[in-house]
């Protein structure tokens, strides 16, 4: 530590300053772990001391619940990763699509840049919730042919509509941010518009937009309890269902772990991600 | 015949005169210096006769050809230039040989192999052979700058245009970019280049153009106009640039 690679030696004011600065971090170490404790016992006295606390303890923490419902939460939740692993890739299609469909300039593509522009502004301004109910009750309704009526897979269509709106407008957000100087260069190389975008614009915005879609991603996990409304038997519909029999939330509690558990990863590895693109740029 | 006309062109910029008919004949293996103060309309010129930018009078002819006409390729007459831009503008999330080798395999419909050997040809004659797997952010701006070069030269273009390439550059580095072009008008390539290199530009240029205000001034050879020059705004732009200390 001392000596440095080229055999140079600090000197004792450097080694003082090293050894001021090593008893400040000590310090900040210790008074965050301190005033985290004291928050913790501030929050968990006022909680537990409040009047309604046996009763909600009972009602929401019941252990002999946690465990009852448990298994059938759990096996609900996978009817949630498997809507999200369905509806994530899908969603990215549409996003992506929908993000070159309002970047196209030719005359002749008027009307899909129109249409494309007119789902963004209508998918984002409706509730996913009103989505999914309008797709998993109208569509059926039209008896159309080839129409799915299994109603996990139009609540998949209705999250992937809904979804598909907010990754379209993070896409054309990276597309945009791509310099303008990239777009000539690539132009002045003889490349059309289609391969411009293809082979220098979209790489580059993909590579920039991966931190705020995961945050979108993370949302969508969550947001596949809404398909719980049109019946399907994920997670939060089993809790619904052990709930309203046992007259206990516990259930309620199992599944925001399980979700939980779930977004957690998801986030940290976000943040990570965009620490990593901050340093990159730095 | 002239390799590329210029005649009359003007160019606006909300309603503000860039360009104020510009005139100029290069012929097939001329190397033409556009010099003059920055806005005096040198890259924008250059930007014209890229299809970068649209003229608003007059017409530029590429090969006879005239290339403002509206209904022309502008891909294909893009295919038939190279340009060089002052900030490089590198892909930045590619590999040194990927940016070279990208308008060959993907406009000119070359094979990967073949692209990837002419491209190692090229990097080596300027001596980048060892950079071929690097991204851009991991050379120097000289090298950057001498890559986008080679990325230029590599579809084979009948002319390239130089925009100023070695403002961005600290004065060693502007060396080895101004030996790079110096190899090129060896080889025979015609070039137009806006450049502020005073020195290398009376070195290389077979023609000098001065540039005012988007009104070619003046035009000659480079002794005429370095010691000879007719206009006094001429010989007040070199003053200023032998007093800066760039000359």
């Amino acid at each position: 530590m001392s000596e440095t690679s080229e055999g140079w030696a600090k000197s004792e004011r450097q080694r003082e300053r090293e050894r001021v600065r090593r008893s400040r971090a000590r310090r900040s170490v210790s008074i965050a772990g301190a005033s985290t404790v004291v928050f913790i016992v501030l929050v968990v006295v006022l909680v537990t001391n409040s009047p309604g606390w046996p009763r909600v303890q009972e009602l929401f923490f019941n252990p002999e619940w946690f465990v009852k419902a448990l298994p059938d939460v759990l096996s609900g939740f996978l009817l949630n990763i498997k809507i999200f692993l369905i509806a994530e890739p899908l969603i990215l299609v549409v996003g992506v699509l929908v993000a070159l469909a309002r970047s196209i300039t030719a005359p002749a593509f008027f009307p899909v840049r129109a249409l494309a522009t007119l789902y963004t502004d209508i998918f984002r301004g409706v509730p996913t919730i009103l989505v999914i109910y309008l797709v998993g009750f109208g569509l059926p309704a039209l008896r159309l042919q080839g129409i799915p009526t299994d109603l996990v897979t139009l609540g998949v269509i209705g999250l992937t509509l809904s979804y598909g709106a907010y990754v379209a407008e993070v896409f054309r957000a990276g597309i945009e941010s791509v310099h303008p100087s990239q777009v000539a260069a690539a132009r002045s190389l003889g490349l059309s518009h289609g391969k411009t975008m293809r082979f220098v614009v979209l790489p580059q915005a993909t590579r920039r937009v991966v931190p705020p879609l995961l945050n979108d991603f993370i949302s969508l996990q969550k947001d596949t309890s809404l398909v719980a409304t049109i019946g399907p038997l994920e997670a939060l519909r089993q809790a619904q269902i052990i709930a309203a029999s046992a007259f206990n939330y516990t259930p309620y509690l199992v599944a925001s772990l399980l979700f939980i558990l779930l977004t957690i990863p998801m986030a940290r590895f976000t943040d990570h991600l965009a620490a990593r693109t901050r340093r990159r740029r730095g | 015949m002239s390799l590329l006309t210029i005649d009359g062109v003007w160019k606006e910029f909300r309603g503000h005169s860039v360009l104020r008919g510009i005139d100029l004949e290069v012929r097939p293996h001329e190397v033409v210096s556009l010099i003059g103060a920055s806005g005096s309309g040198k890259s924008t010129l250059l930007r014209c006769v890229n299809l970068l930018e649209t003229v608003d009078d007059g017409a530029i002819y590429l090969d006879g050809e005239e290339i403002t006409d509206p209904r022309v390729d502008v891909d294909d007459v893009r295919r038939r230039l190279g340009i060089v831009f002052q900030a490089f503008n590198l892909f930045p999330h590619m590999t040194v040989l990927d940016n070279i080798t990208l308008a060959p395999r993907r406009v000119h419909g070359v094979a990967k192999a073949a692209a990837e050997e002419q491209a190692g040809d090229l990097l080596a004659r300027f001596g980048l052979a060892d950079k071929a797997r690097s991204y851009p952010d991991q050379l120097s701006g000289g090298q950057q700058q001498r890559v986008a070069i080679v990325r230029a030269l590599a579809t084979k273009p009948r002319l390239m245009l130089l925009d100023e390439v070695t403002s961005a550059l600290d004065p060693v580095l502007v060396v080895e970019v101004l030996q790079v072009i110096r190899e090129l008008k060896e080889s025979g390539m015609t070039m137009i280049l806006a450049t502020h290199e005073m020195g290398f530009c009376r070195d290389i240029s077979d023609t000098v153009c001065f540039l005012e205000g988007g009104v070619m001034l003046e035009k000659g050879p480079p002794e005429k106009i370095f010691t000879a020059p007719e206009h006094a705004r001429t010989r007040e732009f070199l003053r200023a640039v032998l007093d800066s200390g760039r000359l």
